[in-house]
């Protein structure tokens, strides 16, 4: 595989080279057989090595002169025979080799090998990424901010283009070829020992079930995520064991649903899930009442069975209720008119959802729904990541954006595995549980959105924490949040939730004792994990933290602690 | 019969046999070698060299090795005659004819090697 490239050549360069040593080889020899000028009475020959000069210089049309002697009129006549004949062999020559450089076979060869040979040398954990789309492009993004190697496949070589201008801090490999052939995600080092896992991010439903199986099969042990349109696919999916399953849709419109059901709750869900650095985003909050939705396609469906469960009384307004088989009450039209929104009860409803496939139509159906109803609760879908700039003018309470919708959930699945857990336990929790949590959590995080990072009572990632606690030492989650200069202060973090074999505690308290093997998932302001890991990598901090002594470094200093005393 | 084989064939026991015959002599007699006989071992050594390249087998691969190495020592045998002649201006001795046989010598083991596994292949694949 390594040498197809330097062997296509080889090939293809036969027949040139095979022309020019046979030209080359008449010629010299036709020089030196050609009687010279007469010296003596004796025509002189060319010696071979004059004769091979000669022709280095007339074979690339350089022509010296008649060196190193003037010729005769049977060497003149030679000469020129062989300048034409050489200098067309050294042509085709030429030829053939610019041609073949050109090939576009052999510089995907050449593309293909450089690519590999970048894969190869990765030396840190990385995922494969199918599909440089909007989504594809914010998660890579994110990756690489966390110390996350990536490497990326899209059929598209406009999509490559676009990561090349990305300006990221680290390189990122890239391949335009299609991912769906097992042989393309071999090479984007799907056997790699530091590959974690397969981002199914294509536009193709079709693509990424593929993407899937090829992943799974060649490779049991990795993570395998993808994203689906629809739920056939979905259930394709999920049957051979793919790890997460995302669809914008339903992501989106359980978010909503969320927020209908727990303001407080969804509040929770977007601080956690927002990107780190940012501001906090806002609490949201839907009113109870009848909705108008607009569009009954697979997002317009999405929305409906959420809200449905919820509890929301629902007008739906489909313009081709036989294509989208809408229910029989469906009002007919776009809902861009004032007439259908009417027809729906706009003024009476408390918000509506521009959920069709098409960005004019969905603002107009805003536009025209605010016009009839300021009041109204405001939710559109946006298809272009182009428009961003006309949806944010619009001001709308909430924006569907696919992109955005599914890459938090996929960073959070590959970068903090625990938090998908504490999500999902959290969901069953009281509302004044919730509230509980957000009171907690705003002093701590400051009006940031929060980093989100695991620790684990493991020899490889806390190897002083792992050896004080093996050691039989009680030591309270306590110590964990205080600051290693001085264990008065507190870091800004909080224990979000500790994993223990199948168990899982949700917001651990303080004095909760820790066992070898736990797990434990904090937010907190950027910068207080790296404070929090010196406890966990050095003896000293931690035996400062739990006693509060400093004790002396070093072996000498040590000898002179116990003998000063 | 493939009419490549063939030319391929040809072209590698010329090589042999041409390199054989300039070898031919007292070692050191410059009148027992001719210089267009290593005119003609030398191109045709290179051309049977062109001829192996892009065979992407193992035995395709040691094959170009000894065709290169014949070449090396071929073209060496050939600075050494130029230098011998218009360089020092010696003009070949018998020590100088005594070195250049040497090289060709080794281009001709060389050479054997490369027939030899040539007539192992063509056996292999009759079996």
């Amino acid at each position: 595989m390594k040498n197809t490239a330097l062997f296509l050549i080889l090939r293809r360069m036969r027949a040139p080279l095979l022309a020019l040593i046979v030209v080359y080889a008449v010629s010299v020899l036709g020089l030196v057989l050609m009687p010279g000028t007469e010296v003596d009475g004796r025509p002189q020959h060319l010696s071979f090595f004059h004769a091979f000069y000669i022709m280095t210089y007339t074979a690339t049309t350089t022509g010296f002169g008649e060196l190193p002697a003037p010729f005769s009129d049977a060497q003149r006549l030679w000469v020129t025979v062989s300048l034409y004949i050489s200098v067309i062999a050294w042509l085709y020559a030429i030829g053939a080799l610019i041609a073949l450089l050109r090939d576009a076979a052999l510089r995907q060869l050449i593309q293909q090998n450089r690519f590999a040979a970048q894969v190869r040398r990765l030396n840190g954990p990385f995922f494969i990424v199918c599909g440089y789309g909007d989504t594809g492009s914010v998660v890579v993004r994110s990756m690489i901010e966390r110390d996350l190697g990536a490497v990326v496949i899209d059929v598209n070589q406009d999509s490559l283009n676009e990561l090349m201008l990305e300006n990221l801090p680290v390189h990122v490999p890239a391949l335009c070829a299609d991912a769906r052939l097992p042989g393309n995600l071999s090479l984007a080092g799907l056997n790699h020992p530091h590959c974690r896992g397969v981002l199914a991010l294509c536009r193709d439903d079709q693509a990424n079930l593929k993407i899937a199986i090829t992943a799974r099969l060649l490779s049991p042990g990795l993570m395998v995520i993808c994203r689906a349109q629809s739920h056939d696919t979905e259930a394709n999916m999920e049957s051979f064991g793919t790890d997460a399953v995302i669809n914008p849709f339903d992501t989106f419109a359980d978010r909503l649903a969320l927020a209908l059901h727990s303001p407080d709750m969804h509040l929770i869900h977007e601080w956690l899930t927002a990107m780190p650095g940012t501001p906090l985003p806002e609490r949201l909050n839907p009113p109870h009442g009848a909705w108008v939705l607009c569009g009954y396609g697979r997002f317009g469906k999405a929305v409906e069975r959420y809200l449905e469960f919820e509890g929301a009384p629902m007008t739906i307004v489909e313009s081709d209720p036989e294509k989208t088989r809408a229910p029989r009450d469906v009002i007919v039209g776009r809902g861009t008119e004032a007439v259908t929104l009417r027809a729906a009860h706009v003024e009476k409803a408390v918000g509506i959802v521009a959920g069709t496939d098409d960005d004019a139509n969905n603002l107009s159906i805003i536009v025209t729904a605010r016009e009839l109803n300021p009041k109204l609760f405001l939710v559109a879908r946006q298809n272009e990541r182009e428009n961003d700039a006309v949806f944010e003018a619009a001001r709308l309470d909430l924006v569907m954006q696919r992109a955005r919708a599914i890459s938090r959930r996929i960073l959070a699945l590959i970068t903090v595995p625990l938090l998908t857990d504490f999500l999902r336990l959290a969901r069953h929790q009281k509302t004044d549980w919730a509230q509980g949590l957000i009171e907690h959590l705003r002093p701590v995080l400051g009006g940031v959105a929060p980093d989100l990072w695991t620790v684990s009572a493991s020899a490889e990632e806390a190897p002083a924490l792992e050896e004080w606690l093996r050691a039989g030492n009680a030591l309270p989650l306590l110590h964990l949040l205080q600051h290693p200069h001085d264990r008065q202060e507190r870091l800004h973090c909080l224990p979000l939730m500790l994993q223990r074999g199948r168990e899982e505690h949700l917001l651990p308290p303080e004095d909760f004792p820790l066992q070898p093997g736990d797990k434990i998932l904090f937010c907190g302001r950027t910068g207080e994990a790296a404070r929090q890991r010196r406890a966990l990598h050095n003896r000293i901090v931690l035996h400062y933290l739990v006693s509060g002594e400093r004790q002396a470094e070093g072996t000498v200093w040590r000898w002179f602690a116990r003998h000063t005393g | 019969m493939n009419i490549e084989k063939v030319v391929f064939s040809f072209f590698i026991v010329l090589a042999l046999t041409l390199n054989f015959g300039f070898f031919l002599g007292e070692l050191d007699n410059p009148l027992h070698h001719n210089v267009y006989e290593l005119f003609a071992v030398i191109v045709v050594n290179l051309i049977a060299t062109v001829l192996k390249f892009g065979e992407r087998s193992q035995m395709g691969a040691v094959l170009l090795a000894t065709s290169l190495v014949a070449d090396l020592e071929l073209i060496a045998a050939a600075l050494v005659w130029t230098f011998a002649v218009h360089i020092n201006g010696t003009g070949v001795t018998p020590e100088i004819m005594g070195t250049i046989i040497s090289l060709a010598g080794g281009a001709l083991v060389a050479n054997i090697i490369s027939v030899v596994l040539l007539v192992i292949e063509i056996s292999a694949q009759r079996r």
